[in-house]
Formats: structure tokens, C-alpha cells, sequence
């Protein structure tokens, strides 16, 4: 190649990635100005009086420490239930031919991403009465549960699909049986998938609204994805102070959690093991 | 290709086969109906519960703080006296008005949750139609229900906010007009009066066209418009219009459709919109409501038409989401005028409309007379002067208004003089979609449609939402 | 570790094309699989296909959240169908979701996290870290937190964008150009995705085949789409595949422009929410989720059909 053509991929490469550090960098730095103004607007600006007083409104909001805790609770209890029943089911799929196995991991797919909270409300609210589950977080986890699976049995399926089958071959020689054989030898391996899939539901969980509102009642259970719309004021108009403060100390413990399974796992989405 | 539609063919059975089982389970949709009556009326303890969508340190939070820090301890209290053991507990909500109709429509479905539930009066319709909530005195006896001595402090049209063919369905909590304010500096810089009382559509609009040829920086005119403020649109822009044109959006058995009255209101929009004198683009944005309060609090809107929130909880000089510091010289009101003088609705020369929540009581509640008992305590004289903690605002009870708007002339002038005036929204099961269309035809003079094309448009909407053209008024 | 003799099926075609080749070499047996995928699918069942094929069910009746179609719904057939298919606001949601879908998914999402992925192949660490992270943020922030932002960002008076443009008030950008705005926020929210899953499918081809493009002579364009792009067809195929059933649906939009002004951007999420919340019409709601289902199937099935005409003509 060309001393040229080197040079325009160089720079090309580098306006990609200029471009794309600024245009994801940039809706984020109200979220570094805002909580530390006292009066903040829509604007990204340095403070005009910087001040931590916000961090103490939300200190005596009464319900702002539970709800983070809440969502702790909710995030990881459902990651928990998905990444182990799609741990088993995955690994079912993968290695055993299950006839309409595809037929219906699609099927499922396709309900799961179209059949969302809003339109089932009622049929979801309904069944978790009949199961007295109304106001209790193990309802909820169940119901997020059952819709974050699908994709997730799929994406990991996907993932376990590329693992060589020849340890396993190996230890079924030697007598082991397939419980122990995914716990010591499938899930060390397919831990990055499991890891991405762990993440996934996380998010997904941590951002949940209108699950969790419809199926708590009391306000000590309710996650901070529902506690952050209430941030208005008397009037009715959102309240920028409490709504930026809140939104940062919310989205710091999901960015902690990343930065960890990442400096762990790695976040890869395909591979197994890497020539 | 044979594996491939195979495949779909077991995708279509299981699907099949899935909905047949849920269809034959999903019978339960329609209400069971709850037939006991006078539960528990005897018992020494019992526990209930309130559910308000107030949220401490959020929305509404002082109802909030008023049912946690006064209700439920004084009830307690005066429980005790009587020599009974109450538990109360409070569920608050700070969700949108929407979402949280959602919630307790399911509550109230399937006869769970609180016993005392806080809506808006536009609700009751439609909830009793659906079977969520039943009259006070099907709950507890005709004399029990009727026979506190409240009602007769809170007027027979505030009454009607919260009830529904004739029956009392839950107490109101506080009422409000609505009034055209005015900045006062800015009409003096334009050569208008201070002591400005438009007494027809023509003053209005001229005073907005002086506004626009002396002050060009300045918005003349706010007149709520479109689907982005919902219902502030019907109630502080459309419906004041309407009745000041002769008319009630429901009347006689039939709603407003494509009418004299209706195009008459909706030719005051173009007028505006049309004619420069307002802004079309903050009618659309999702914050507009907010915008306009402040445009209006930093001098950049001359003219608003608003309830007496907007003096109490905008304009505030302390607590205000748009202070003005100056609000008591700064911010003139005056009475919406009809199209012109014995135009409006009962031949008035000016009118006005008023809305309101209240509470309601859950027919499925363990202990229903206790939960009356509870909600007649709410609405007590002590109680109400107590919700109010120490702000100014116009109340469901007359002798709370006496006593406490003194000190404001603006709400006694709205007590006094817009009150007699004003009309409620019909509370039917479909006023709020009937609302929605009225918001679009709004929007589409707004943005250029003519009122006769909009209103047309409206009329083939309403037709729909009311089930069938007698059910609406033309001409 | 031996992945020269890996012959098990490639990632991505084992769903793509049909069940592998091999055996069930661990012994599993049929009666112990269906133990393993037991609890998943129990729970899937219960929670979200029994109350998905309720949600359907619902679609052929008048059923309202209130009202007194709520005490004693009647079974309408499809008149709810009939509704939705000659009411104009469907069609147009449906046209917005498509184009929404286009714009910030199969193009958006697909070619910047391709081109970020590409970028970054041979990016130092710290670049590439950095990068990463800022990407995934977007991903990762909770939906109301990431709809305040872009809503601070594009304010008419003081947002960021009209700052930077030097206009202030400038363009309301939500309210002029809803689409616009709920496409480049999508590709901002989404890319995440794409990019690592680009990343990991480039790190698979073998630098040999790069290299021997480029001995050859080949400009970068043609390594592309001679040498990479063949590659990682079957990546590209499941992102997109995914990505599209997810953006289809994605509600977090709603939280910016509220399918406004005036409907111009009602995706089908949003039209769904108006329905059913603000409407309470739980009937039509349950009859769109189904045509909306049916709409995906269908993007599905496309997807498929493209999917195993490519599968004989890769190495």
C-alpha cells in the first residue's frame, strides 16, 4: 500500500474516532454540571455557585437510599434466576437437538422484544394477584425474569455453540456426570458470555419502570427507576436539581458493576477460546 | 425448505395451543361483584390505608406530608378516645396522572389494595361506570353517607365534581377558577390600564395587538393550545372560550360537535395564532407548559389565562417554580369575559371553569363505615385548614374560604366573584377522550387549519368517541 | 487448545441454519436436556407467553382499562383488527417505526459500530479503553437518566447543541425535527451493541487472509468487502437481526418527544403506550402488539431467508 493511502487511512481512522469520542461524550456532561449547581437549567455550564447541597435533599428524600437499594436487590436477584436458568437451558439446546428447538427460541424472541409491559399490563398484573405476589419484589424479578430470558438463552446459546465439545467428550469418558460437567468445565469457559449476559440483565433490570410500579405498593420496595420520575415539584414541573443529583448517584452503581465484570470477564459477545 | 416450514408450523400450533389455554383462564377480565355491606362496622381494631399520588420530598409533597404529620396521627387519636385501636398507613405514588390511574384502576379491579384512594373529579365517571367505585351510601347507609355535617359547607357544584348520576361518590378536596392574568409593567409601557377588565373577545385581542405593535419582543398573548399540555389546554384555553360563547361541552344529552359555539372558540385561536399575537412553536414543546410560566414570570408574555395555581404556585414570590418577586404589583387579573356582554353560558357577561380531585372510598375496603369515618375526618374544618399549612388556597369548605382567604385578594376575588361563575367538565366516562380531540382541533389552528375544517374534523373525531352523531350537537 | 480442528458450526449460522451437525457427545439424552431447559422455560411460560397470549386475546375484545367496557367486556372479533388497519395513525406509526428502525438500527447502530470496531482494531489501549467505555455508557444509563440528558442537550435555550451552533434560542430540535432526533439518539443509546460484537467477530478473521490482501495490493475498500466482510456475515446478520427486534420496540423515545408533536414521531411503542395508557383502550392496544408481532415475524423471516441464501457461497 502507499505511503498516501497509509496516510488517509490514518486520518480517517482518527476522525472516527475523534468524531465518535465527541459525539458520545457530549450528552454526558450535564450529568457532571447539573448535580453540583444550585440552580441548575438544561444548560451545561460550570456551576454558578457549586455547592453539594442537592446530595443532601437527596439525602433526606426518605425513600432515595432504599430505592437504590431496591434496585440493587431486584438487579441482582433477577440477574441470578435468568443467568442460571439460561445457563442450563443454553447449554441443553446447544448440545442436545430438541426437534422445533429453533422454531421456538425464535418464536419466544420475537414475544419477548413485542410483547413489552405496557400492552400486557393487566393479564401480568392480574396473574401476579392470582399468585398473591401483588407488592413483593420476588413478583417482580419473576416477570422480568421471564421476559429477559428469551434473548438471553439465545444470546449465550450462541455463544456456547462455539466452545469445542472435545473436554466434554473427555470427561463423559471419564465418567462425570452432565451437571458437573457444565458447572467445572462448561461455565469456566463460557464465563465472558456469561458475564455479558449478567451485565444485560442488570441494565435492563435498573432501568425497569413500569413493571415494578405497577406491581409494588409499598414505597419502601419501590427501585430508584421509579422514584426518579416523582422528582417534581409542588407545581408539577420537573425538578432539575433533585432529578440530575439523583440521576448520577442512580447510574454510578450500574457503571461500577460494568467496570467490573469487564476488568474480569471481558465483554465479548462470541468467541469461547481464542486461537 | 421442508425443515423450514415445519418449523413454522410448530411455532403456529404451540402459539395456538397457548391462547386457547389463556383464552379459557382469561374469562376473569369483566369485575366480580362484591356484594357485602356494613363489614366489620363494630370492631375495636382495624387497620386502613390512604393512597394519594404525593410523594414526600416530590410531587404533591405536602399532601403527603399533611396525611403522614397530621391525618393519621389525629385519627389515631381521636380513635383512641372513642376507645378503638386504629392503624393507618399512607401508600404514596409521584408518577404521572396517567400511570397512576393505571395502578389503581388495577387496585380497585381486583378489589385490593388502599381503602381511601385520592383521583381526579374527571374520574369518577368512568370509574363507577367500569365498577370500581360505588356510591358512599351503598357503603354505608343512606344516613350515614348523607348525614354528615360537611356537606354542608362544600357548595352543590363542587359537590358535582365528585359525583356521578346524581350520587355522591367521594368528598372533594378544594376547588379553583380560572382568571386572565396580566402584566401590569408591561401593559403600562404599552399605554394599557392597570386596572385592566377586558369585557369581551374584542378587548382581549386588541389589548394583544397594542401589546404587538409597541412591545416587539413581547409574546401579546398565552392561550394553552395542542395535545402537549393535555388537559390544561382544554381547561384553561378551549373550555373558558366555549362557555364564553354560550355553550357547555355537554349539555341536554348531547355533546358540542361542529357548532356555532365550538367555531366560534376555535376563531379565537386563529385569531391569535394567525394573527401573530401568540406563540405557536411553545404551544408543541413537551415542556411548554413550564416555558410559558416562565416567559410570562420574566416579562416575555403579556397575557395568560390560568387557574389560581398559577398566582399561588407559579408566580409566588417565595416558593414559586417562576418567582416574581414583584407578583402583588407586577401581576394583574381579571374576569374571563364572554364573546361579548350576556353571551356566555346563563346569560353571564363572564365565566369561568374550575376542576378538582377529591377522595374516594374502595367498595372492596375490609372496613368500610371506619374508612367513612376516616375520609369525613379528612375533610373536617381542622383537617382542611390544616392541608392548606399555611398557604394560601381556595378549599372545599366555605367556612375554611372565610376564615382563611382574607389575607389574599386575588382568592377571595376568586371565591368570591369567579366561584358563582363558574362551570364544572361533565363527568362522564368519555370526557377525556372527548378532551384529546378537542386539544387537536386546538393544535390544528394552531398550525394553520382553519376552525371551520378543524371542526369539522373534531365532529367526525367526537362522533366516534360518543357512539353516534345524536349524541352531538350541530349548527 | 486445539481450534484448527474446531469443526462444531460456526457462531452465529448454528441458529441461522439448523441444528449442528455433531451428537449429543456429553450425554445428555433427551429426558435430562429437557431437565436442564425445565426451569427457564417454566418461567417463561408462566410469566411472559401466558400473559403475551393473554395481551392477544384482549386484541378481540372492546376491554378498557375503565369505563363500562371494564365491568363487561364483549368479544368483538376483529373489529379491532379492522380499526387499526384502516386508521391512518397505525399506518403512519408503523411507517415511523420503520423508518426509525432503518435510520438508527440497520444503518445507524450497524455502521458506526462497525467503523468504531474498525477504527479501533489497531488503536492504542488507552484510546481504545476510553473509547469503549464512553460508548458503553451510552448503553448502559438507565433510560430516564439518558432521556434527560438528550433532552437537556437539545433544548431550544440553552441545550448544548444550540450552544455549540451558536444559536440560542435556536432551533427547538425536538419539536421540529422529531425524527431526526429520536434516530441519532437511538444510534448514540445502541451502538454499544454493535461494536463489541464487530469487535469480537474482526479479531476472528485471520490476519493471513488480511495480509495477504493487502501483499496484493487491495485499498482498504476492497479488503473490506473482499476479505472481512465475508467474514463476518453471520455477525452481521444476528446484530442486525437483534438490534432490528429491539429498536422496533424500544419505548425509551416515548421519554423524549412523547410520540409528539402531534404523532410525528409515534413510533409503534409510543403508539402503543397512547393506546393503552392514555387511552385506556386495552382492546385495540392487545390488536396492534399482535399485528405489531406479526410485523416482526415477518422482518424475522426476511432475515432468515437472507441468512441461508449466503450459507453456500462463504468458505
Amino acid at each position: 500500500m502507499s505511503v498516501a493511502r497509509a496516510v488517509v487511512n490514518r486520518v480517517l481512522t482518527y476522525v472516527v474516532i475523534g468524531v465518535g469520542t465527541a459525539f458520545f461524550a457530549l450528552p454526558l456532561l450535564w450529568l457532571l454540571s447539573a448535580p453540583f449547581d444550585a440552580t441548575p437549567t438544561y444548560g451545561v455550564r460550570p456551576p454558578s455557585r457549586v455547592t453539594l447541597a442537592n446530595f443532601g435533599e437527596i439525602g433526606r428524600n426518605p425513600y432515595a437510599v432504599s430505592s437504590l437499594v431496591n434496585s440493587v436487590l431486584l438487579a441482582l436477584g433477577t440477574m441470578i434466576v435468568v443467568v442460571v436458568a439460561a445457563a442450563l437451558a443454553a447449554y441443553a439446546l446447544s448440545r442436545v437437538h430438541v426437534p422445533g428447538r429453533d422454531a421456538l427460541l425464535y418464536a419466544l424472541l420475537l414475544l419477548s422484544s413485542v410483547i413489552t409491559g405496557t400492552a400486557a399490563m393487566v393479564p401480568i398484573f392480574l396473574l401476579i394477584f392470582q399468585l398473591n405476589l401483588i407488592d413483593s419484589r420476588a413478583g417482580v424479578v419473576l416477570v422480568l425474569s421471564g421476559g429477559l430470558l428469551p434473548a438471553a438463552i439465545f444470546l449465550l446459546k450462541d455463544f456456547i455453540d462455539t466452545i469445542p465439545r472435545s473436554y466434554e467428550e473427555s470427561a463423559r469418558v471419564f465418567g462425570a456426570s452432565p451437571l458437573r460437567i457444565l458447572r467445572d468445565i462448561v461455565v469456566p469457559v463460557a464465563r465472558p458470555g456469561m458475564a455479558t449476559i449478567a451485565v444485560w440483565t442488570i441494565v435492563q433490570v435498573w432501568g425497569s419502570f413500569l413493571t415494578p410500579f405497577i406491581l409494588l405498593r409499598d414505597p419502601g420496595k419501590q427501585p430508584a427507576a421509579v422514584l426518579v420520575r416523582t422528582f417534581y415539584t409542588e407545581g408539577g414541573s420537573p425538578n432539575l436539581a433533585l432529578i440530575s443529583t439523583f440521576s448520577l448517584l442512580y447510574s454510578i452503581p450500574v457503571v461500577l458493576m460494568y467496570l467490573f465484570a469487564w476488568s474480569r470477564y471481558g465483554f465479548r459477545f462470541h468467541g469461547g477460546i481464542k486461537s | 425448505m421442508q425443515r423450514r416450514i415445519v418449523g413454522y408450523r410448530r411455532v403456529l400450533a404451540t402459539l395456538t395451543g397457548l391462547v386457547v389455554v389463556a383464552a379459557t383462564t382469561a374469562g376473569c377480565l369483566g369485575k366480580k361483584e362484591n356484594t357485602e355491606t356494613a363489614k366489620n362496622a363494630d370492631v375495636k381494631e382495624f387497620t386502613l390505608t390512604i393512597a394519594a399520588n404525593a410523594i414526600a420530598g416530590g410531587k404533591n409533597a405536602t399532601n403527603a406530608d399533611w396525611i403522614t404529620n397530621w391525618i393519621i396521627p389525629k385519627f389515631i387519636e381521636a380513635q383512641k378516645a372513642k376507645g378503638r385501636t386504629a392503624h393507618v398507613n399512607f401508600q404514596p405514588s409521584g408518577a404521572g396522572d396517567e400511570d397512576y390511574k393505571s395502578k389503581i384502576s388495577l387496585d380497585l379491579k381486583t378489589g385490593s389494595g388502599a381503602d381511601i384512594y385520592s383521583m381526579d373529579g374527571i374520574w369518577v365517571g368512568e370509574f363507577a361506570d367500569a365498577g370500581y367505585i360505588k356510591p358512599i351510601e351503598s357503603m354505608v347507609g343512606k344516613d350515614k353517607a348523607n348525614g354528615w355535617d360537611g356537606w354542608a359547607q362544600i357548595p352543590q357544584t363542587v359537590q358535582n365534581n365528585m359525583s356521578y348520576n346524581g350520587k355522591r361518590y367521594g368528598v372533594p378536596l378544594g376547588t379553583d377558577g380560572r382568571v386572565i392574568y396580566f402584566n401590569k409593567k408591561l401593559f403600562a409601557q404599552a399605554g394599557l390600564p392597570a386596572d385592566w377588565q377586558p369585557k369581551s373577545w374584542d378587548d382581549i385581542l386588541t389589548a394583544g395587538q397594542t401589546l404587538k405593535a409597541k412591545l416587539p419582543g413581547v409574546t401579546p398573548i398565552q392561550l394553552n393550545a395542542g395535545t402537549a399540555m393535555g388537559e390544561a389546554t382544554t381547561t384553561q384555553g378551549f373550555l373558558p372560550l366555549l362557555v364564553g360563547a354560550g355553550q357547555q361541552i355537554w349539555s341536554d344529552g348531547k355533546w358540542q360537535g361542529n357548532t356555532q359555539a365550538v367555531r366560534d372558540a376555535l376563531g379565537v385561536y386563529q385569531k391569535v395564532y394567525g394573527g401573530g399575537l401568540g406563540d405557536p412553536v411553545l404551544q408543541q414543546d413537551a415542556k411548554g407548559r413550564d416555558k410559558s410560566f416562565q416567559a410570562f414570570a420574566s416579562g416575555k408574555i403579556a397575557i395568560l389565562l390560568e387557574g389560581d395555581y398559577f398566582w399561588r404556585s407559579v408566580v409566588d414570590p417565595t416558593k414559586g417554580i417562576a418567582k416574581m418577586a414583584d407578583r402583588d404589583q407586577a401581576v394583574g387579573y381579571a374576569m374571563i369575559p364572554a364573546k361579548m356582554p350576556g353571551a356566555g353560558i346563563r346569560k353571564q357577561d363572564f365565566v369561568s371553569m374550575s376542576g378538582g380531585s377529591g377522595h374516594v372510598l374502595n367498595p372492596a375496603s375490609k372496613y368500610p363505615e371506619q374508612a367513612w369515618e376516616l375520609l369525613q375526618f379528612m375533610n373536617s374544618k381542622d383537617a382542611t385548614i390544616a392541608a392548606l399549612a399555611g398557604a394560601v388556597r381556595i378549599t372545599q369548605r366555605k367556612d375554611v374560604n372565610d376564615e382563611v382567604l382574607k389575607s389574599d385578594p386575588m382568592l377571595s376575588f376568586v371565591a368570591q366573584k369567579v366561584l358563582p361563575l363558574t362551570a364544572f367538565r361533565p363527568g362522564f366516562a368519555v370526557y377525556p377522550r372527548v378532551s384529546q380531540a378537542l386539544q387537536q382541533a386546538t393544535l390544528d389552528v394552531a398550525t394553520g387549519k382553519t376552525p371551520a375544517d378543524a371542526a369539522a374534523a373534531y365532529q367526525r373525531t367526537l362522533e366516534t368517541i360518543v357512539g353516534g352523531a345524536d349524541k352531538v350537537a350541530t349548527g | 487448545m486445539p481450534p484448527a480442528e474446531v469443526t462444531a458450526a460456526e457462531p452465529a449460522a448454528a441458529v441461522l441454519t439448523g441444528p449442528s451437525p455433531t451428537a449429543d457427545v456429553v450425554g445428555l439424552g433427551r429426558w435430562r436436556a429437557l431437565g436442564f431447559v425445565a426451569p427457564a422455560l417454566a418461567l417463561i411460560g408462566v410469566f411472559l407467553v401466558f400473559p403475551a397470549l393473554w395481551t392477544l386475546y384482549i386484541g378481540a375484545t372492546n376491554y378498557r382499562l375503565t369505563g363500562v367496557a371494564a365491568r363487561s367486556p364483549e368479544i368483538i372479533g376483529l373489529d379491532n383488527y379492522r380499526r387499526a388497519l384502516t386508521d391512518p395513525t397505525f399506518y403512519r406509526s408503523m411507517r415511523l417505526t420503520l423508518v426509525f428502525v432503518l435510520g438508527s438500527a440497520v444503518l445507524g447502530q450497524n455502521v458506526l459500530g462497525f467503523a468504531l470496531a474498525y477504527a479501533l482494531r489497531s488503536a492504542r489501549r488507552a484510546v481504545r479503553r476510553t473509547m469503549e467505555a464512553l460508548v458503553l455508557l451510552g448503553w448502559i444509563l438507565p433510560s430516564s437518566v439518558v432521556a434527560f440528558l438528550w433532552i437537556a442537550m437539545l433544548d431550544r435555550d440553552e441545550g448544548t447543541v444550540n450552544v455549540l451552533l451558536r444559536q440560542t434560542p435556536g432551533v427547538a430540535w425536538l419539536i421540529a425535527y422529531p425524527m431526526t432526533c429520536i434516530i441519532v439518539f437511538n444510534i448514540w443509546r445502541g451502538t454499544a451493541f454493535s461494536m463489541m460484537l464487530y469487535s469480537a467477530a474482526l479479531s476472528s478473521v485471520p490476519p493471513s487472509h488480511l495480509e495477504t490482501a493487502r501483499l496484493a495490493g487491495s485499498s482498504t475498500a476492497q479488503m473490506l468487502r473482499d476479505v472481512v466482510l465475508p467474514h463476518i456475515r453471520r455477525y452481521a446478520l444476528t446484530n442486525t437481526l437483534l438490534i432490528t427486534l429491539w429498536t422496533f420496540n424500544d419505548f425509551t423515545p416515548f421519554l423524549l418527544t412523547a410520540g409528539g408533536p402531534n404523532g410525528r414521531s409515534e413510533i409503534v411503542a409510543a403508539y402503543i403506550y397512547n393506546t393503552a395508557i392514555i387511552g385506556g383502550d386495552m382492546g385495540y392496544s392487545g390488536a396492534i402488539s399482535l399485528l405489531v408481532l406479526l410485523i416482526n415475524l415477518l422482518l424475522a423471516l426476511v432475515y432468515l431467508r437472507v441468512a441461508r441464501a449466503g450459507k453456500g457461497r462463504t468458505a
